[in-house]
């Protein structure tokens, strides 16, 4: 009876969100819920979504960008060649060299510092959200499982750091601290654990009481497993959607904390870095401002789209909208 | 109100959390007397600058001091505005401009730059999102998804440099920065208030969309009323709670956007007071900065709950809380 109750919520349900089979009525679930809706319809409504699946490949077009750097981009980029500084975008220069997006006010190549300016921009976003989704969920379905005082202190905290200026406490912290790479990711991860805190404790306190919960208790399951391994994987979706706004978030804060001088220290590049340094040049090489601050332009956007599509596929209501039609051409 | 009051305790402890913060982390980046005198001052002139700052007392009595000197409005001196040439040991206390004039000459800069931005921001969203909601899936429609989108996927600081480069550097149209002249906040009011029309006008969208599928715009539709008037005097004004609540989320974001925006375009407001005293290391300026923003912050969150609670008394904060 217990173990039917368990596997009857969360059949097959890791990290893909609430499954939209509950919407076709009991029948149809039994029939062709567990074998129909694998990762292949996923993929198959992404496919089919022209807008997200262009900003899942200029994702991985920037991963492979920044992952590959060391090996892919074209030049050294902090070597400085002063005789080729400032060549515009797509033009060669006098001794044979070509340069697709130009170079920089000391001739370095600016794909080449883009590429590897990426390694840090991305990064840090990734590592900052990773980090305080880390300590925000921990904190967050402790608190909402617990309850009590535990919940009382971490929700007081909670509310009094949103109601400040994150990116103003940010910049007072590196300035105190210095900057660089593993200080943005501490502030980061300092500044918004909140967020994922709030939401893993709202998400915790509507599962602790469910019935699956109250099965795997009287299994005799320890709290600790009741909530990595059951409470958890059902808060997946809602989760994966604010990590991946988070990310967006930190690579435009991790921009604009380097354009004021306390992100990666130079000759590292990093996309608000080279906006800084492209600033003072802003009438003569228009490109040294347009392009990182495209690239960051772009790769928010994309994360955005791609958080907006994985809300709607995990949202019972709109993934019917995604979902139903592939199923219906599957049958014929 | 019971809640008010509670609020507003919970406000002052903030504060009091910030300005404790700001204090300690002052005391932690290193002698403030050698920051003010340089490395080649002599011992016995550091000596006399920390007799004369106080700076040799217990930190306790200096924590008293620095909150007892805030209450009535003191927020110390500048280590660099209006102390030149004067000779270390003769430094005294006195000798530079006072911090709070500095925060004040500088915060109606920010305020006029802020209220520019949000006000034409508010009124473009509030319209756009309305024909949106009007006219579901046409190019208004459109438009504002567009925009919702791409604010909050653009730096504020770089749509400022876009922009001078687009109209100042090619079409020669607006200066680069500066401030004076009514055309001066024309380029920093659109950098900062890009963010605000995108989020409130979706949020205007998808709130109005909702109250016009109500019945009582459709009764309203059925005695024949004109569909704007349905829109502008019925519906905008049961949509105002999420309206209020973004825009006042908005308002928190400009304060500390227009940090760089004010960067880029030489905006004399308290955001390059507050930049340009971290790379002079101008401690005590950059602690009245940040406290004033801080303040700011915490007043704008609380007058929004205020608000929030005069538009819909529905809700109990009492339970919110628990």
């Amino acid at each position: 009876m217990t173990q039917k109750l368990v596997t009857q919520t969360q059949p097959g349900n890791h990290g893909q969100g609430p499954l939209p089979g509950s919407l076709y009525g009991s029948e149809t679930v039994e029939e062709d819920r567990a074998p129909k809706l694998t990762w292949k319809h996923y993929l198959l409504a992404l496919v089919s979504d022209r807008v997200t699946i262009t900003a899942v490949l200029f994702l991985m077009l920037v991963a492979i960008g920044a992952a590959g750097a060391g090996w892919l981009a074209p030049y050294d980029p902090v070597a400085i060649d002063i005789m080729n500084r400032f060549i515009p975008p797509l033009s060669g220069t006098a001794d044979g060299s070509f340069h697709v997006l130009g170079t920089d006010q000391l001739g370095r190549d600016v794909l080449s510092r883009l590429m590897h300016g990426a390694q840090v921009s991305v990064s840090i976003g990734f590592l900052g959200a990773t980090c305080s989704a880390l300590v925000g969920i921990t904190a967050g379905m402790i608190a909402g499982y617990r309850r009590g005082l535990f919940e009382d202190i971490v929700m007081r905290l909670v509310d009094g750091m949103q109601s400040l200026p994150s990116l103003l406490i940010a910049l007072f912290v590196l300035f105190i601290i210095g900057g660089g790479y593993l200080n943005l990711v501490l502030v980061f991860t300092f500044l918004h654990w909140m967020v994922f805190a709030r939401m893993a404790r709202s998400l915790t306190l509507g599962y602790r009481d469910s019935m699956f919960v109250s099965a795997a208790r009287v299994l005799g399951c320890k709290d600790r497993r009741i909530l990595v391994r059951h409470i958890l994987p059902n808060m997946m979706a809602p989760l994966m959607v604010l990590f991946t706004l988070e990310v967006a978030i930190l690579i435009l804060s991790e921009a604009s904390l380097s354009f004021l001088g306390f992100g990666v220290q130079p000759p590292n590049a990093s996309w608000g870095r080279m906006i800084a340094s492209g600033r003072n040049h802003i009438n003569t090489a228009w490109w040294l401002v347009t392009l990182p601050g495209t690239a960051i332009f772009l790769t928010a956007l994309a994360l955005n789209l791609v958080a907006g599509w994985c809300r709607n596929i995990s949202d019972p209501v709109q993934s019917a909208r995604w979902l139903t039609p592939k199923r219906g051409k599957k049958k014929q | 109100m019971p809640y008010l009051v509670r609020r507003a305790g919970h406000s002052i402890i903030l504060l009091l959390v910030v300005v404790t913060f700001v204090f300690l982390a002052g005391r932690m980046i290193g002698d403030p007397a050698i920051v003010m005198l340089g490395p080649s001052a002599t011992d016995a002139a550091l000596e006399q600058l920390r007799n004369n700052l106080g700076l040799n007392d217990p930190l306790l009595v200096q924590y008293f001091r620095f909150i007892t000197d805030l209450l009535q409005g003191d927020m110390g001196v500048s280590f660099r505005y209006g102390f030149s040439q004067m000779p270390a040991d003769q430094f005294m206390e006195t000798s530079g401009t006072p911090v709070m004039e500095l925060v004040l000459e500088r915060l109606p800069q920010t305020f006029y730059l802020a209220a520019v931005a949000l006000s034409s921001a508010l009124v473009l969203a509030l319209t756009l999102g309305c024909l949106g909601a009007m006219w579901p899936r046409s190019w208004v429609d459109n438009l504002v998804n567009v925009l919702s989108l791409a604010s909050v996927s653009v730096v504020q600081f770089w749509l400022g440099l876009m922009l001078i480069l687009l109209f100042a550097v090619h079409l020669g149209w607006l200066p680069t920065g500066g401030y004076g002249e009514w055309y001066h906040v024309i380029l920093p009011a659109i950098a900062l208030g890009a963010r605000p029309l995108g989020r409130v006008g979706q949020v205007t969208r998808s709130a109005m969309l909702d109250e016009l599928s109500r019945p009582y715009a459709a009764a309203a539709r059925a005695k024949g009323l004109p569909e704007h008037r349905i829109v502008s005097v019925h519906a905008l004004k049961n949509a105002g709670i999420p309206i209020v609540t973004i825009t006042g989320d908005e308002l928190v974001q400009l304060v500390t956007g227009a940090i760089l925006v004010e960067t880029v375009f030489g905006w004399p407001g308290i955001g390059q007071l507050l930049v340009s005293s971290m790379s002079t290391r101008d401690l005590p300026v950059l602690q009245g900065a940040i406290l004033t923003v801080a303040a700011l912050v915490i007043v704008v969150n609380l007058v929004v709950d205020a608000t929030y609670t005069y538009l819909n008394p529905r809700v109990s904060f009492s339970s919110r809380s628990s």
